[in-house]
């Protein structure tokens, strides 16, 4: 039977980075087709390629047996292959039937729009795929888990025979996982075919069909899902041991650097705190692991410690022993702590600067002589951090926009470092950064720990935390739920941990 | 798939034709500066004159004020269209000051000054206005557009109550002098018209401090991504503020200029002129959209501009095809700097 869609030999590099080499899907009609492999595999930019959003550099796509090369999103949406990316592409202002038929509303004679017809079709739309949502509501009054259903409508009223499904369930709670799951069936019985990307491996034995992996940018496995073969897959994903990812030399542990006390954050607009009462200590040459499943509370509690949250924040925070009120970033640099945020482009970096500019940007007083900025200080500067973080960049007057991800990050951590702290909050360090950055990375971090900083690393990647921390946290719901010492540590233990233990009141439809 | 190829003759040719590609485009506006003047310069008797190049430089001087002040403004994101007005409501109270002083109803006297207090009076006026402007979008959280609007109308409307509607005329020859003198105490620069010199230094004052000082990058950080540069500890509040107050503060100067210039402050005064300086900005390369330019690049669009100005006057071009003129040049301009953005 002639695949719905097919991939192969493809190839795309970008500035510095070889993001897919010889990679490939095949996607049969009626069959979902889960897409494995960590941050940086290249999952992200084979679906681009297939949507259209770029072309490879080498390989072919073949749709319904052609070879096809879309021009951009649209023109694969109109052939029927659709995408829905994590970041969802709606307008909020907007009610769900004019989204889902945005551009294309059925007009009256008068050539207004029909809105009685739009919203009976959407309706129908809708009820088809068992989804129950008002087509008149607006689009921003529904919940993350709703507005992709929207999303999935919005595709399947192009007739889509290909949905591509990237990370659909990080945002979602578990009940909203469940309709997914079942609107992914009734797709499957009309014949859609699907890749479904994700890390998740607990959730294929529900969907998955087919199993198609990458790593670093290649091909590594393809089959027919099997259940049992799941540790054979995350073997693959991996596809090393963690120790050889992982170095971390056992330093000495000295005073304590940072101790945090009953620290809450309250939930703007009321509720369950976003950090519930947690106490912990980091001490000097320690890593400390924050691990916690998605809004656990991981990012608000580094925030807190940084001074993001004042006004909704309590505790008390000690450095070195002596208590420190934090009312904003400045006082936490001044305190000694660095932050390196969760998403760079949004928070860490100014990316049509350069890179000297950005590695100064936290510790500008360091580079100012007389009151002006010494020019020849910050290349000097920005050239050490160049070397010792080995961040690829043709110059120091290079825009960060035009490096890649694990470089962008390696400039956000070496503004950070710049401040010279004693205390360094690291967000998801490694988050969309390829194998080999990663492991840099991982390096790096276990040399400042050497070398006395404490470090506190929130991920919400395991063998990461299992493999960096000599210290593990676990937050569940804004609840510190657990503290393992390295050797204690395990995937499960920390899992289970991890998992909230859901109450009545919670479960929400 | 190709072997990669080996250095060729015809690479390294087409390498420098690169090259020379985009150091065209890098220059593009001193380069269109300089053909546009050696244009004029060739085509008309009257451009490369002394006399004519002063009045040329006399007249960017304004423009130079506003222009760079908007600059950084601009380069923390924001926009302010108050300057036209701010520069008439400056004028006029330095041409009151200078005129008849204040009278204090209270006190039952009259506070005269001096042409240079009277000066630093509208300077300062100018100054408060780019506060007010500053505390509008920080404190009270007004999109920048909208506060400047707002301004926009509020110091015109001072302006008329100040001025009574009626332009405050003969401010005396050392009022004037700012204006319409030349910088005769430094042998070999005598030619060189006050006006040009005063908005000249200026904007290298103001180049320094957008490059070389910690408000300045402040200004490029919270320009090119807010809370990137809250995040590494910036004063985002305070750096726009500043921006403001700068902005303000050169309108003032602007004001002071024009009104010495003319030994008169009408009410009517830099109505437009904001568009004036905003075109400057954007010719010079400056994003709108905030965290790129430069003050050397609007110092160009400025000359540009002014240039032009006085070119198609001097070419005896009808007025009405002036502005399409212009407008044409402004969207040329922006259309080359995106268009080479998309090529970086």
């Amino acid at each position: 039977m002639t695949p719905l869609l097919e991939a192969r030999g493809v190839s795309k590099a970008f500035p510095g980075v070889q993001a897919l080499s010889n990679a490939g899907i095949t996607v049969q009609a009626g069959r979902l087709n889960a897409l494995l492999g960590e941050n940086g595999a290249g999952k992200s930019t084979l679906m681009n390629i297939l949507s259209g959003v770029f072309p490879p550099d080498h390989g072919e796509v073949r749709f319904e047996g052609r070879p096809v090369s879309f021009r951009d999103p649209r023109a694969a949406h109109e052939a029927g292959v659709a995408i829905i990316f994590q970041e969802l592409n709606l307008v909020g202002g907007l009610s769900v039937a004019e989204n889902i038929f945005l551009g294309r509303q059925p007009l009256t004679r008068w050539g207004l729009v029909d809105r009685a017809r739009m919203n009976r079709d959407a309706a129908e739309l809708l009820a088809r795929l068992d989804m129950r949502i008002d087509p008149t509501i607006l689009v921003e009054r529904l919940k993350v888990g709703a507005q992709q259903m929207v999303e999935i409508a919005k595709a399947l009223s192009f007739d889509a025979k290909v949905l591509i499904l990237d990370e659909p369930t990080s945002a979602l709670t578990e009940h909203e996982v469940e309709t997914l799951f079942g609107v992914i069936r009734r797709l499957k019985q009309r014949g859609v075919g699907m890749i479904y990307i994700t890390h998740r491996l607990d959730e294929l034995p529900e969907i998955a069909d087919d199993v198609t992996i990458f790593r670093d940018g290649v091909l590594v496995h393809e089959s027919t899902y099997r259940a049992d073969d799941r540790s054979e897959y995350v073997r693959r994903m991996v596809g090393r041991d963690l120790a050889e990812l992982f170095a971390r030399s056992s330093g000495t542990r000295g005073d304590p650097a940072l101790e945090v006390a009953d620290l809450t954050v309250a939930r703007p607009g009321g509720g369950q705190p976003l950090v519930d009462r947690v106490s912990f200590t980091v001490h000097a040459g320690e890593v400390v692991g924050l691990f916690g499943l998605m809004g656990a509370g991981r990012t608000e509690l580094l925030e807190a410690i940084y001074g993001l949250h004042r006004g909704r924040c309590e505790g008390t925070i000690l450095r070195d022993g002596r208590r420190i009120q934090v009312g904003g970033p400045r006082d936490a640099l001044v305190a000694g702590l660095a932050l390196a945020p969760e998403d760079r482009k949004a928070d860490g970096l100014v990316l049509g600067l350069s890179v000297a500019t950005n590695v100064s940007m936290a510790s500008l007083d360091r580079v100012l002589r007389h009151g002006f900025v010494s020019v020849r200080e910050e290349r000097h500067r920005a050239a050490d951090a160049i070397a010792t973080l080995a961040i690829k960049t043709p110059s120091a007057d290079q825009a960060v926009g035009a490096l890649s991800g694990g470089n962008q990050q390696k400039v956000v951590l070496a503004k950070g470092l710049a401040t010279e702290p004693k205390v360094l909050l690291l967000d998801e360090p490694t988050r969309g950064v390829d194998i080999g950055a990663k492991r840099e990375i991982y390096a790096l971090i276990d040399r400042w720990a050497s070398l006395g900083m404490a470090v506190l690393v929130a991920s919400s990647e395991l063998p990461e935390i299992l493999g960096l921390s000599d210290r593990i946290l676990v937050l569940a719901e804004g609840r510190l739920t657990a503290e393992f010492r390295r050797d204690e540590a395990s995937e499960q233990s920390v899992l289970h941990a991890a998992i909230p233990v859901r109450r009545a009141s919670e479960v929400v439809a | 798939m190709t072997a990669p190829s080996s250095p060729s003759p015809s690479g390294a040719l087409s390498m420098n034709r690169d090259r020379l590609l985009s150091l065209i485009v890098r220059f593009r506006s001193v380069l269109a500066l300089v053909v546009l003047t050696a244009f004029l310069a060739f085509t008309t008797d009257a451009f490369w004159t002394e006399q004519n190049l002063q009045n040329v430089l006399r007249q960017i001087a304004v423009n130079l004020c506003l222009s760079v002040g908007m600059t950084l403004v601009v380069l923390a994101g924001g926009i302010d269209l108050s300057v036209g007005s701010t520069l008439a409501l400056s004028g006029a109270v330095a041409a009151g000051l200078a005129r008849s002083g204040i009278r204090v109803p209270q006190w039952n006297t009259l506070v005269e000054f001096t042409p240079a207090g009277a000066m630093l009076g509208g300077i300062l006026t100018g100054l408060v206005v780019g506060l007010a402007n500053g505390v509008a979008v920080t404190v009270f959280r007004l999109p920048p557009f909208v506060a400047t609007l707002g301004m926009l109308g509020i110091a015109r409307g001072l302006t008329m109550l100040w001025t009574g509607g009626n332009p405050i005329h003969d401010l005396g020859p050392a009022f004037a002098y700012l204006g319409n003198g030349r910088l005769d105490a430094i042998p070999g620069l005598g030619w060189l018209p006050m006006p040009i010199v005063v908005s000249g230094t200026l904007a290298a004052v103001l180049a320094l401090v957008a490059e070389r000082t910690r408000f300045g990058r402040g200004l490029y950080a919270v320009g090119g991504n807010e809370r990137a540069a809250a995040l590494s500890g910036l004063p985002v509040a305070a750096i726009k503020r500043r921006a403001y107050l700068w902005c303000g503060a050169l309108a003032g100067v602007a004001g002071v200029l024009l009104a010495s210039r003319l030994n008169a402050a009408t009410p009517d005064a830099g109505e437009g002129y904001e568009l004036d300086a905003i075109a400057a900005v954007v010719i010079g390369g400056a994003s709108l959209s905030g965290g790129r330019g430069t003050v050397f690049g609007t110092v160009l669009g400025c000359l540009l501009i002014g240039v032009l100005n006085v070119g198609l006057v001097l070419l005896d071009v009808s007025p009405y095809w002036q502005q399409v003129i212009k407008g044409l040049v402004i969207l040329a301009a922006v259309a080359l700097d995106r268009w080479t953005a998309s090529r970086r």
